[in-house]
C-alpha cells in the first residue's frame, strides 16, 4: 500500500514511504514537521502552503505528494542561509508585509517563485504574482513594496 | 534627548516579526503533542429540528476512536459572554434536545488521526425531527413565525434604545426631512487560521488549553463554567493567531469540544475546524435592515435623526447584542445631532448566528449614516464636506447622556480630504469621488462578563541585567498589540525596545485581561502596561536617588538606559548599572511593577474616541456596472502614533476587509443553508483588485491615552462602503442602499434611471 518518494526539501534529501493519496503539505508539516507552511483552505484557494517546486511556487495542499517525486522543494525554512535571512525576509521585516503571519510562508514563497522567473518584476507583476494568495491582514500594498524593495536591490543576499 | 520619545513613533520591526517572516512561529494550528489525538465535531444538517436520539455506540467501537461526546457529557449548561444577563446565554454547544442551524453540533468524536475522526462521525446515528424554521429578520418577527427558542416571544432576543433630545418636537422644525431604507450583509470574518484549540486534562484535574483565541481570559472562564471546573485550574494559552477580527473572542466548538474530550479520556485532543465550518459554523458580521429618519435646516444644520435597526441575530445571541447596541450609537457619529432616537430589535432566525466583527456595527451604520447625510446635503444643495463641517463633532463635545469626547481632529481630518478631492479636478465620466467620515471607540466601557467595568492591568518584571518582562492579558491576533505595548513600556521604563520579553495571553501567568475586541488594546491595555513601567521606575529612582545624592526622587529620569538629573542630563548612570545594583542591594528581590487602567466616570461607551474621513475613487463601467477601486485616501488620527508601521498595515487592512464588505464579501443563503463556504467561492480581494492608498496623519493628542494614544485599525474598517456607495452616485448617478455593491445592482439601478430619464422626457 505505502509508496516510496524520493525528494528534497531545503537541500536535503529524503527517502519515504507514504500512503499515495499523501498531498505534499501533509509530508512537510506533518512527517517532517515543516509547519512553517500552513494550510488554509486544502482547496487551491488560499496559498498559504505555497512552496517553491523545481523553481516555481505551488499550491502543496493541490500537489500528491508522489507527483513531487524527485522534484527539489523549498520551503519557508529554507529561506535564510544559516543565521542570515533571506532578502524578502528582511524586506517583509521593513516594510511590515505581514501581521498574523499565517499567510507569510506562503506569500514569501509565492514571491521567490516570482522572483526566480521575474528578478525585477513591475508592480503589475507582483500584484499578478501574489494573486493566489490570500492575506486577510495587510492589504496586500505592504508586500508590493517589500518585494519592490528586494527587485531594486535593496537587500544584498549572502552568496 | 532632543526627540520628544526614544521609542515610540519610530519605524521598528514587530517583536514576533522574525519568527513570523522565517515560519518557526508556532501558531495552535501547528500544535503536536505527545500522545495527542485529533478530533472531528458532528454538525446539524437541519436548520431547525428536535433531536429524538444520537446512538454513537458504533463510532465508539471503530477502531482508532478513543472518545464520543454529546451533550450527555456535560453539566448542561448554557453559555454566553454577557454571563451578568442569564437569558442572553442561550448557546449549548452540544446541542441536546433542539438544533438551531446549519452547523450546530450534537457530537464530537477524538481519533487516532482526522480521517478517522471523520469517518466515525459517519457512524453516529442522529434521529431529527424537522421543525419550521425561519431564515430572515423580517420573517422572524412576525405572530405566526416558527419560535428559533422557546419562549421567546417574537423571536425579539435583545431590544436597545438610545434617545436624547426631543426629536418629535425638532422634527417639526426642519426644513428637509427625508426617510430611507438600507440593508447591510452579512461578512464572513475568514481568518487565515480557522478556529482550533488543542486542549489537554492530566489525571491531576488541570486543563490546559492551547487556543486561537483573541480573549484568553474569556476562554479560561467560559470553559470553567460550561466543564463545571475552576477557573485557576484551567490554563488557557494563547499562542500566535492567525486572524480573530471579532470572531474569535467567544468560547466555541473547537475549544469547548477538544476540552471536554481530553476531560473524558485524559489524553491531548486537537480540533482545527474546516474552511467549510469556518463559514458555516462560527459566527458571522451582523446583517441588518435600517430606517433612517433625518432632517435639517435649510443652513445644513441637523436637528435631528431616527434611526430604526432589525438585526438578524442568527441562532445564538453571541456578542449580537452589544453589535446591536454599538450601531445605533455609531449612527449617530461623527455629528453633533441635537435630538437623537434608536430603536434596536434582534431577531433570532435559525441561521448561522451573528456577531461581533470588526467595526462592531459600526461599519453597517457608517453605510447608512454617511449616504444619508450626502443625500441630504444634495436636497439642501450643500457641499458633502461643507454639511459635515457644520455638523462634524469637535473637541470637549458630550454626547449627551452617552459619551464625552476629549480629543477629536475630525476638521483637520476633512480639510485634507477636502484639498484632496479639489487637488484632483475634473474626473473623467463614470468616475466619482466619495466621502465617509467616521469615529470610533477606543475600548469598551461596558463589561457584562463579570465586573461592570473592562479593565486590564499588567506587571513589569526586571531581571538582574535590566531586561524587562512584561506580563500582560492582552492578546496580540497579529494586529500587533505585543509591539504596540512593549513600545509602550520601553518608553515609559526609559529602555530599549530590545529590552523588552513580552509575555502576553498566558492566563497562568499574565494578569486578566479582557482581550482583543473593541479596540481596546493600544488605550486600555497601554495604560496598564505604562503604569506598570512608571511603577518599577519609581524603585530604580528611588536607589538610583540615594546612589546619586540629589536633593528629590523627582530630579531622576530614564531615558535610553541613562539615570539622568533632569535639569543636568549630563549627570547620568546606567539604568543597567543601577538595576544590578539595587536588586543585589535588596538581597536578589526581584524590582515588580504593578499596573492596572479601568474607566471609571468615561461615560457608557468608551473613554475616548478616534476619528477619520475616507474619499474613494471608483471607475464604473456603464455597460456592465462593474466597478473598480481606483484610489483610497484617508485622513484619520489616532491620537499620539506609537507604532507607524503597525498603523499603516491597519489601514491598508482595513481597506481591503472592507471594500470586500462593500463590493463582493457576502454570504448568501437558500432556505438557511450557506451557499458559498469555500475560498473558491466566497470572494475577497486580492492582490490584483487592491487600490492604491494613501494615509494622512492627523496630529491629536488623546489626554486618556498613554502617551496620548487611541484606537487605530478598527475604526478604519467603517468609512469605506459608505464612501464607496457615494462614489458610485457621483460617478453614475445611482444608489444602492443595500450591500453589497454587486455589478448587477449598479446595472439595475441605471437601467431603472435611464428608464425613469426617458420617461420625463
Amino acid at each position: 500500500m505505502l509508496k516510496e518518494l524520493k525528494l528534497t526539501i531545503n537541500g536535503q534529501p529524503y527517502e519515504l514511504s507514504i500512503h499515495p493519496r499523501t498531498l505534499l503539505v501533509e509530508v512537510l508539516r506533518e512527517q517532517l514537521g515543516l509547519t512553517g507552511t500552513k494550510r488554509g483552505c486544502n482547496e487551491g484557494a488560499c496559498g498559504a502552503c505555497t512552496v517553491v517546486m523545481n523553481g516555481k511556487s505551488v499550491k502543496s495542499c493541490s500537489v500528491l505528494a508522489l507527483s513531487a517525486n524527485g522534484a527539489e522543494i523549498t520551503t519557508v525554512e529554507g529561506l535564510a542561509k544559516g543565521a542570515e535571512l533571506h532578502p524578502l525576509q528582511k524586506a517583509f521585516l521593513d516594510y511590515g508585509a505581514y501581521q498574523c503571519g499565517f499567510c507569510t510562508a506562503g506569500m514569501l514563497m509565492s514571491c521567490k517563485g516570482l522572483l526566480n522567473m521575474f528578478p525585477n518584476p513591475t508592480s503589475d507583476q507582483i500584484r499578478d504574482g501574489i494573486d493566489g494568495n490570500i492575506c486577510r491582514c495587510t492589504g496586500y500594498n505592504s508586500i508590493i513594496r517589500a518585494v519592490e524593495a528586494v527587485s531594486r536591490g535593496d537587500y544584498k543576499e549572502t552568496k | 534627548m532632543s526627540e520628544k520619545y526614544s521609542v515610540i513613533g519610530k519605524n521598528v520591526h514587530r517583536v514576533d516579526g522574525t519568527e513570523k517572516v522565517t515560519g518557526t512561529a508556532k501558531y495552535t494550528f501547528d500544535i503536536v503533542l505527545p500522545n495527542m489525538l485529533y478530533g472531528k465535531i458532528l454538525r446539524s444538517p437541519y436548520t431547525s429540528a428536535k433531536i429524538v436520539s444520537i446512538d454513537t455506540s458504533k463510532a465508539e467501537k471503530m477502531e482508532g476512536v478513543y472518545a464520543v461526546v454529546t451533550a450527555k457529557d456535560t453539566i448542561h449548561k448554557k453559555q454566553g459572554i454577557w454571563r451578568r444577563f442569564p437569558e442572553l446565554c442561550d448557546e449549548e454547544i452540544l446541542c441536546s434536545t433542539k438544533v438551531r442551524y446549519i452547523g450546530d453540533p450534537v457530537a464530537a468524536v477524538a481519533a487516532i488521526d482526522e480521517y478517522t475522526a471523520e469517518e466515525a462521525l459517519n457512524l453516529i446515528e442522529v434521529e431529527y425531527e424537522p421543525l419550521p424554521a425561519v431564515y430572515s429578520q423580517l420573517e422572524a418577527i412576525k405572530e405566526d413565525a416558527p419560535q428559533v427558542h422557546d419562549g421567546v416571544e417574537l423571536n425579539i432576543n435583545v431590544t436597545r434604545h438610545i434617545e436624547w433630545g426631543d426629536v418629535d418636537e425638532a422634527f417639526k422644525e426642519c426644513d428637509v426631512i427625508r426617510e430611507d431604507h438600507f440593508v447591510c450583509s452579512s461578512q464572513a470574518h475568514m481568518c487565515m487560521e480557522t478556529h482550533c484549540a488543542a486542549a489537554s486534562y492530566s489525571y491531576d484535574g488541570k486543563l490546559t488549553v492551547w487556543a486561537s483565541t483573541q480573549a484568553s481570559y474569556y476562554t479560561q472562564v467560559l470553559l470553567a463554567g460550561m466543564l463545571g471546573m475552576r477557573e485557576g485550574d484551567i490554563r488557557v494559552i494563547k499562542p500566535p493567531v492567525g486572524g480573530g477580527f471579532g470572531g474569535k473572542f467567544e468560547l466555541d466548538s473547537a475549544q469547548f469540544c477538544a476540552a471536554l474530550l481530553s476531560k473524558k479520556i485524559c489524553r491531548p485532543v486537537r480540533i482545527v475546524l474546516t474552511r467549510e465550518e469556518e463559514f458555516t459554523a462560527t459566527k458571522r458580521r451582523t446583517p441588518i435592515v435600517y430606517t433612517s429618519r433625518i432632517g435639517a435646516k435649510k443652513d445644513g444644520t441637523i436637528l435631528a435623526k431616527e434611526i430604526r435597526g432589525i438585526t438578524d441575530g442568527g441562532a445564538y445571541t453571541g456578542m449580537g447584542a452589544t453589535a446591536l447596541y454599538l450601531t445605533g450609537f455609531f449612527s449617530s457619529f461623527p455629528y453633533k445631532y441635537p435630538n437623537y432616537r434608536y430603536d434596536g430589535y434582534r431577531a433570532y432566525t435559525n441561521t448561522e448566528p451573528t456577531s461581533a466583527m470588526r467595526g462592531f456595527g459600526a461599519p453597517q451604520a457608517v453605510f447608512v449614516g454617511e449616504q444619508q447625510i450626502d443625500l441630504i446635503a444634495k436636497d439642501l444643495g450643500i457641499d458633502p464636506i461643507e454639511i459635515r463641517r457644520i455638523n462634524g463633532m469637535v473637541p470637549n463635545y458630550e454626547v449627551p447622556g452617552q459619551a464625552f469626547i476629549q480629543s477629536c481632529g475630525l476638521h483637520q481630518c476633512l480639510d485634507k480630504i477636502d484639498n484632496y478631492i479639489k487637488g484632483r479636478g475634473k474626473l473623467p465620466a463614470n468616475r466619482g469621488i466619495g466621502v465617509a467620515a467616521y469615529g470610533f471607540m477606543s475600548g469598551g466601557i461596558f463589561n457584562w462578563f463579570d465586573t461592570p467595568y473592562a479593565f486590564s492591568s499588567a506587571i513589569v518584571k526586571l531581571s538582574i541585567d535590566g531586561k524587562v518582562d512584561l506580563f500582560t492579558g492582552a492578546c496580540d491576533i497579529g494586529q500587533g498589540s505585543d509591539t504596540t505595548l512593549s513600545m509602550i513600556t520601553a518608553e515609559e521604563l526609559g529602555v530599549k525596545l530590545s529590552d523588552i520579553r513580552i509575555h502576553a495571553a498566558d492566563t497562568a501567568i499574565c494578569p486578566a485581561d479582557l482581550g482583543a475586541w473593541g479596540s481596546r488594546e493600544t488605550l486600555m491595555n497601554g495604560n496598564a502596561c505604562k503604569m506598570a513601567a512608571a511603577d518599577a521606575k519609581r524603585q530604580i529612582i528611588e536607589f538610583a536617588a540615594a546612589k546619586m545624592g540629589v536633593n528629590i526622587v523627582h530630579d531622576l529620569d530614564i531615558r535610553d538606559g541613562w539615570i539622568y538629573l533632569a535639569d543636568r542630563p549630563e549627570r547620568k548612570v546606567s539604568y543597567y548599572d543601577i538595576v544590578r545594583e539595587a536588586i543585589r542591594g535588596r538581597d536578589g528581590e526581584t524590582i515588580i511593577g504593578r499596573g492596572h487602567y479601568t474607566p471609571h466616570r468615561k461615560g457608557m461607551i468608551s473613554p475616548a474616541y478616534s476619528f477619520g474621513v475616507q474619499a474613494v475613487e471608483v471607475d464604473v463601467d456603464p455597460e456592465t456596472g462593474k466597478m473598480k477601486l481606483i484610489n483610497v485616501v484617508t485622513a484619520h488620527e489616532s491620537g499620539t502614533v506609537i507604532n507607524p508601521i503597525g498603523i499603516t498595515g491597519q489601514l491598508e487592512g482595513a481597506i481591503m476587509m472592507a471594500g470586500g464588505y462593500a463590493l463582493c464579501e457576502d454570504q448568501p443563503m437558500d432556505q438557511g443553508k450557506i451557499l458559498n463556504p469555500s475560498l473558491a467561492d466566497y470572494k475577497v480581494i486580492r492582490s490584483l483588485d487592491m487600490p492604491k492608498t494613501e494615509i494622512i496623519e492627523v496630529d491629536t493628542y488623546e489626554p486618556e491615552g498613554p502617551f496620548g494614544a487611541k484606537e487605530a485599525g478598527e475604526g478604519l474598517t467603517n468609512p469605506t462602503a459608505g464612501a464607496i456607495a457615494n462614489a458610485v452616485r457621483n460617478a453614475v448617478g445611482v444608489t444602492i442602499t443595500s450591500l453589497p455593491i454587486t455589478p448587477e445592482k449598479i446595472f439595475m439601478a441605471m437601467q431603472e434611471k435611464k428608464a425613469k430619464e426617458k420617461k420625463a422626457k
